[in-house]
């Protein structure tokens, strides 16, 4: 395992040499796109060799998961060296060497809730790309009321029998694991009757059928369970159930609020999609000269333009703040107005570009689809609707209803 | 002002006729099998609402009409709107019949027993402005070499008849010297590329290398084709501010049914204060809009000389209803509303392609300022 110097200075050196040897310049030089991106997994292609060595060079050291403890997989960094990593990363325009939802939720749920011998069964599994999992959380019957799930968990003594359907679990058609909120005792009240259990998706009853979204392909599924049997135990005595027997909502809280203010980081106009790295400005340069020169529109982009700024000043305050000790349910505020900005840019950019914007696939390539799929920034981890509520009940201490 | 906005006994007895029709012929479900097909509109469809009258709405009953004018015609958008029935009605029985509405029956005709389609290729740009043409009209004795590109032409590779407009005289940005040519759509010179806009209709791109044209295809006046075009295009947008209002008067009735049917903590969503005022909301806009689009064919009706305010009031109005009545749809309807396997977004898509087309909000709340003094 890994042996970085404390000394910010002595590990920034040690990580760029780590870098600039370790990770192909084939990789560097790479455009970023949805290619590019290393899920990992038993059943992940890598779009290139040079993708793979770098995912197992960064795991051997930890760096996958920088944070994370040694044992676990992790390399153990404190929150300053994880920044210099990540500059340095960008220095050296280095591609991460894994993303998944095994490191973005699986793990962070491991580390607060799972047990030591959990931790050391999974987690490494996930730091070196070896298993891809997915999170099944949705269902047909339970969006915003996500503790209203009924996909059932029966117990049959030392296996469960699992039954049920997961809507929006992206990737499933690919993913090797499933940690899925389930019902294990249908007589509680419903927060107290559910659990945060791990299945494998090569088990049988296990299926997936791919969604389709009003903007086209997508990377989510819906995921059936027809009475698939998960062993309470592993063979080494692990429970397939992280934290406490029916308290899974406690694991899922946890999460949620993470979900929430990475979702909201796309409002502050970050370089993705049509735009790509140019600003407002240069994007309408390249358009039909005579554009701005009505006054609709030029007002309308005046405006977006102030509250984009405006925004990306309130993510840098917030995350400023998260770092003194937390913003709370604040966060949901974040997600609001990000996803709710985010829409508007796109209405914009719809409306400058007129009769071009609306081709599936013209001068402006994917435009019209990314409009469609921003129609979803308000609704997927929690509808505005819900955000309105989380603020006005807990933030602003409203009497409810 | 018009005599009233209330429909007549007429007009009821119409709509009623038209949603049951179209209800039978041409559900959303017919739509969506034309987009799996990869089909921009039903041959078929058109050919009934031809059999029906409907492409005779604002013809002469010499030329096998019925007349029953552009308030009519606007029920029939609306009514089309609605259940997202795609075809060539505006273009055609709205645009082209009210340009052509001087021209000699035989041509008329055509529109009347549904064998003509038209198509209204007057845009160059991204956006709606006939002005702007810069496409030639270059003449040489009692004949004319039309060159040139036009954009987003609405049925523009299905028809089988095109209204273009290019320019005899004058230079670009200025209304005069304009000319309205009506051409075979196989003419040599013309290409057509069909264009897959999200709406899944036919938009086309027309490319016209000296497209040969004589006198006998000008519409109206050499150099004033903007005097013969004026009308067809006030007609057109009132017709497709109906469609619009009815496109959100589809995705409303979608959403309110979702409201009272959808349980969420163990409620009817449709309980939920917020949602409940953003409905009525949705309501008083759609009433409001509703207004000026009757408003609008009346005026077409009764003083289409001076309805451009009307008009323009009307596809203001019903680009903005229907982009809200949409937008609110998706969202209250949670996650189903972003599938595809569900409606809403075909609303959505034709929302935002009507949005653009015949004029924008801009467009139109410019000509209203002009008109209201400012
Ligand atoms: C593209 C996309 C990606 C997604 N990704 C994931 C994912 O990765 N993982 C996952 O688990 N889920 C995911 N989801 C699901 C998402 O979290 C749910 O769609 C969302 O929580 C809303 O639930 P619902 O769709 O059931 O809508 P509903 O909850 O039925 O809501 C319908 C409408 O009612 C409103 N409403 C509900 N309750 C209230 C209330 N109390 N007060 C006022 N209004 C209310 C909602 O705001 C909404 O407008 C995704 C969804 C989409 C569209």
């Amino acid at each position: 395992m890994s042996s970085f110097s404390d000394d910010l200075d002595q590990f920034r050196s040690e990580v760029s040499a780590f870098i600039a040897e370790k990770c192909p310049q084939k990789l560097k030089d790479m455009p970023s796109s949805e290619r590019s991106i290393c899920w990992g997994g038993k059943r992940f292609t890598f779009s290139c060799d040079e993708q793979r060595i770098w995912m197992e060079n960064a795991a051997a050291v930890g760096l996958t998961a920088p944070r994370w403890p040694t044992e676990y997989g992790g390399a153990g960094l404190n929150r300053a060296q994880e920044k210099v990593f990540r500059e340095e990363m960008a220095k050296a325009k280095a591609p991460s060497p894994l993303e998944s939802f095994g490191l973005w939720m699986l793990g962070p749920a491991l580390l607060a809730f799972g047990t030591h011998e959990q931790k050391l069964k999974y987690l490494p599994d996930i730091t070196n790309g070896r298993i891809r999992w997915c999170q099944g959380y949705s269902e047909p019957g339970a969006g915003s009321d996500l503790a209203s799930v009924q996909t059932r968990a029966e117990d049959k003594g030392d296996h469960w029998v699992v039954n049920g359907s997961k809507i929006w679990t992206s990737y499933a058609d690919k993913a090797d694991w499933i940690f899925a909120l389930v019902r294990t005792d249908k007589d509680a009240p419903k927060h107290k009757g559910i659990s945060f259990m791990l299945i494998d998706m090569e088990a049988e009853g296990v299926s997936t059928k791919p969604i389709k979204l009003i903007s086209g392909t997508s990377v989510f599924c819906e995921t059936f369970f027809d009475n698939v049997v998960v062993p309470k135990t592993d063979e080494e005595g692990n429970s397939r159930i992280v934290g406490e027997l029916n308290r899974g909502w406690d694991v899922a809280k946890h999460l949620l609020t993470h979900e929430r203010e990475m979702i909201g980081g796309g409002g502050s106009g970050a370089a993705s999609g049509v735009l790509g790295g140019r600003s407002l400005g240069a994007f309408i340069d390249t358009l039909d000269e005579t554009i701005m020169d009505d006054p609709v529109v030029r007002s309308q982009t005046m405006e977006l333009e102030i509250d984009t700024l405006a925004m990306s000043m309130t993510m840098e305050r917030y995350k400023d703040m998260a770092k003194q000790g937390g913003v709370g349910h604040a966060s949901a505020m974040l997600k609001y107005s990000g996803t709710e900005l985010n829409k508007r840019r796109y209405e914009l950019l719809m409306s400058i570009t007129g009769s071009e914007g609306v081709e599936w696939d013209g001068e402006h390539g994917s435009l019209a689809p990314e409009w469609l799929r921003t129609k979803a920034n308000s609704i997927e981890g929690g509808t505005s609707e819900v955000m309105l509520d989380i603020l006005s009940k807990r933030v602003l201490e409203l009497p409810s209803s | 002002m018009v005599a009233s906005l209330i429909p007549t006994e007429d007009e009821v007895m119409l709509r009623d006729a038209a949603r049951g029709f179209l209800q039978e012929s041409s559900p959303v479900t017919a739509f969506r099998a034309n987009r799996d097909a990869g089909r921009t509109h039903d041959p078929a469809l058109w050919k009934e609402m031809a059999q029906m009258g409907w492409t005779g709405v604002l013809l002469p009953e010499d030329a096998g009409g019925s007349e029953m004018g552009h308030r009519a015609a606007g029920i029939l958008s609306e009514e089309m709107g609605e259940v997202l029935a795609a075809s060539p009605f505006i273009s055609t029985a709205v645009m082209a019949a009210t340009a052509l509405r001087g021209a000699a029956n035989d041509r008329l005709a055509g529109i009347a027993d549904g064998s003509s389609i038209y198509a209204i290729a007057v845009d160059e740009g991204p956006k709606h402005a006939p002005a702007r043409t810069g496409m030639t009209a270059e003449k040489s004795g009692n004949a004319f070499k039309l060159s040139g590109r036009k954009v987003f032409v609405a049925d523009g590779a299905s028809a089988n008849r095109v209204l273009v407009l290019a320019r005899t005289g004058g230079s670009v940005g200025e209304a005069e010297g304009l000319t309205l040519f009506d051409i075979d759509a196989d003419r040599a010179g013309l290409t057509r590329n069909a264009k897959h806009t999200v709406d899944e209709r036919d938009h086309a791109q027309l490319d016209f290398d000296a497209v040969e044209a004589t006198g006998d295809d000008v519409v109206g006046e050499v150099d004033g084709g903007m005097a013969a075009l004026h009308t067809a295009l006030n007609a057109g947008q009132a017709a497709l501010s109906a469609e619009l209002l009815g496109v959100s008067a589809g995705a409303f009735g979608m959403t309110t049914g979702y409201l009272k049917e959808r349980k969420q903590f163990g409620r009817t969503i449709g309980s939920f204060q917020a949602l409940q005022h953003r409905a009525a909301h949705l309501f008083a806009e759609i009433e409001i809009t509703s207004s000026a689009i009757a408003n609008a064919g009346r005026m077409m009706d009764e003083d289409a000389e001076n309805a451009d305010i009307a008009v323009s009031i009307a596809k203001a109005r019903a680009t903005q209803t229907a982009k809200l009545a949409v937008s609110e749809g998706v969202q209250m309807h949670g996650g189903i509303g972003m599938t595809d396997e569900f409606d809403m977004g075909f609303f959505m898509k034709r929302a935002r392609v009507g949005a653009e087309w015949l004029g924008d909000y801009g467009y139109h709340a410019a000509r209203v300022a002009a008109a209201r003094g400012f």
